[in-house]
């Protein structure tokens, strides 16, 4: 990433460097200016070198391990791996879990965006959720994960009252809470707040002149909802879905905490692959998992990226 | 802001709707925080409630009997500190640079500091565990290296907070002003670029200090010890205590990011007055 930058870099100089600052630095190539120019350069530098080697470095390392041995020759059988029916079985589970909880996040929010629309912007209220969305969208791993045991867990007062009063018992079928099952509900805590985060801005962006437009054009409520806000809102919508997605297929720590046997989700499975070393009586495992998971976060990133260029258009 | 319509012609919802949104959403989002707090007076499972489990925080053995969370919570406010010195002296000095000198790079910039979201905690930690092998031997095995790792998972955030307020000063016209007024280039940074950038700095670093206090991911998978890993250790023999520090953190968190708010929100009405 930082290599390809090398012939912006030059093409940079040539034609940004003249008479840039021309009080200080007289026009011409004098050898004091070459030098600032490289002192220029060295500036960037130390970020250039940092970002190579923790986050260039270690995600050039993830993605190629899965291609070698432990001794370092070169093996396909990693990738043969990913399309085994277990692994195959957990990708589908993390992104069963990834888009029901985005579904439902993306829903949720962009009705409290709703109802938060004509309070007033600076207001006490929508600084509160706001402040609480951000709060609330951090949330997540070992804490959420107390959270939600304290809350629903099988000695919480909300199990124990719905048992004592109504006879209901939620965890007749088995304790859900520590499986798929329960980060469904779990990782919709901090993916509705997510959502307002991102999808609020969007929503704000609507023009009161629009719905005025459409008023004095003989339009109804409906028909500014369907043929104004919706088309206008969708690319924003869509786009925060996907973020949402993103966030829980990529989320590792509250499963963590949470799940306590096997590992029904990808980033589980790569835990278990750094850990054992082998699986499936695989070794670099890990790798081949890892590599598995940016593809999918490449596509759905991009896709994001793609519908908020669009989005953008009306934000101006 | 909104004069009230006596035609409604769009937008808003009316208020039961409103209410009720709001009133449902935001009950079933603060009970998991109810229960917690809850959680931290019940006499075991008897049904009881009792206060000892917060006094028995300043019991005089509290110290050896949570030894292992007390260091986690020093290791997560070293890992805090040195992740915002990092971000303050690595890419705050960056980030001015391009903006001042190299504009056609702020794309290449934004796309290093947003690639983070994309490679995940968990993909990076499989190519960190080699690279830590490494900054072991250079540097040795003490915790605050994990800050290193720690720098990276904070770039998108702290890069869009500090962003955000570039974009809305014009620092050219300010750094070129002090140039003509003969200033050298430290004087500009430190007297006319750091005080009009002090929002996005402020915020930058406290959306970090909350980000470094909840990681888990990288620092369990690393084996190395911090107030996210201990806190799932002791949860499993002292969940009370567990939890009672959770909420703190959680309470923390949440003073250090309405706090962000309120920098953003004083610096916009006073630019109004």
């Amino acid at each position: 990433m930082t290599v390809a930058n090398a012939p912006v870099l030059v093409s940079d100089v040539a034609q940004a460097q003249p008479g840039r600052h021309p009080i200080t630095e007289p026009a011409g190539p004098t050898k004091r200016s070459l030098l600032g120019v490289l002192a220029r350069y060295l500036g960037l530098a130390p970020f250039a070198l940092y970002v190579l080697v923790f986050l260039a470095v270690p995600t050039v390392l993830a993605i190629v391990t899965g291609f070698f041995t432990a001794d370092g020759g070169f093996t396909l059988d990693n990738l043969a791996g990913l399309f085994s029916p277990l692994v195959l079985a957990t990708f589908a589970s993390s992104f069963w879990v990834s888009a029901i909880t985005a579904v439902i996040g993306a829903v949720v929010g962009a009705l409290v965006c709703y109802a938060l629309l004509g309070t007033r912007a600076g207001g006490a209220l929508r600084s509160f959720i706001d402040s609480a969305s951000s709060v609330l969208a951090q949330f997540g791993g070992v804490m959420l994960a107390f959270a939600f045991i304290a809350a629903i867990g099988s000695q919480s007062l909300l199990t124990l009252w719905l048992k004592s009063t109504f006879g209901v018992d939620i965890y007749a079928d088995g304790v859900w809470l520590y499986q798929p099952a329960g980060l469904l509900v779990v990782y919709t805590y901090f993916q509705v707040p997510l959502m307002v985060i991102t999808f609020l801005p969007a929503l704000e962006g609507l023009k009161t002149q629009w719905a005025e437009a459409n008023a004095t054009l003989g339009g109804t409520r409906l028909t500014y909802w369907t043929r104004i806000a919706f088309p206008v809102l969708a690319p924003s919508f869509f786009g925060s879905l996907l973020l949402l997605f993103a966030n829980a297929f990529s989320s590792y720590a509250t499963a963590a905490a949470l799940v306590s046997q096997g590992s029904p989700i990808v980033p589980l499975q790569i835990r278990a692959a750094l850990v054992s070393e082998t699986v499936l009586g695989r070794e670099n495992m890990a790798g081949a998992l890892a590599l598995g998971m940016v593809v999918v976060m490449v596509v759905v990133m991009w896709g994001y990226s793609v519908l908020q260029a669009r989005t953008s258009r009306w934000q101006r | 802001m909104t004069v009230k319509n006596s035609v409604r012609i769009g937008t808003e919802p009316n208020a039961v709707a409103r209410w009720v949104i709001l009133g449902v959403v935001g009950i079933v989002f603060a009970f998991p925080i109810l229960a917690m707090v809850e959680f931290t007076f019940r006499d075991g499972l008897s049904g009881a409630h009792t206060l000892d489990h917060w006094t028995g925080l300043f019991d005089e053995d509290a110290a050896r009997t949570y030894r292992n969370l007390f260091t986690g919570i020093g290791n997560s406010l070293l890992l805090a500190v040195v992740t915002v010195g990092i971000v303050l002296v690595v890419l705050l000095p960056t980030m001015i640079l391009v903006h001042l000198q190299f504009p056609r790079l702020r794309r290449v910039l934004e796309f290093i500091c947003i690639v983070p979201i994309t490679v995940p905690a968990i993909v990076l930690v499989v190519g960190l565990a080699p690279v830590y092998s490494v900054v072991v031997q250079v540097a040795g095995g003490s915790i605050w290296t994990l800050a290193f790792a720690y720098g990276i998972t904070v770039l998108p955030y702290a890069y869009r907070a500090i962003q955000s307020n570039l974009d809305a000063v014009d620092v050219v016209t300010l750094s070129e002003a002090g140039r003509t007024l003969s200033a050298d280039w430290g004087r500009v940074l430190w007297f006319i670029l750091l005080p009009n950038l002090k929002r996005g700095v402020l915020a930058a670093s406290f959306i970090s200090v909350a980000v470094v206090l909840g990681e888990f991911t990288i620092a369990s998978l690393l084996n190395r010890v911090n107030l996210q890993t201990a806190l799932l250790q002791i949860g499993s023999s002292d969940p009370y205590v567990a939890i009672i520090f959770a909420l703190l953190a959680l309470l923390f968190a949440f003073v250090l990011l309405v706090s962000i708010g309120r920098i953003g929100r004083s610096r916009r009405t006073g630019s109004d007055s």
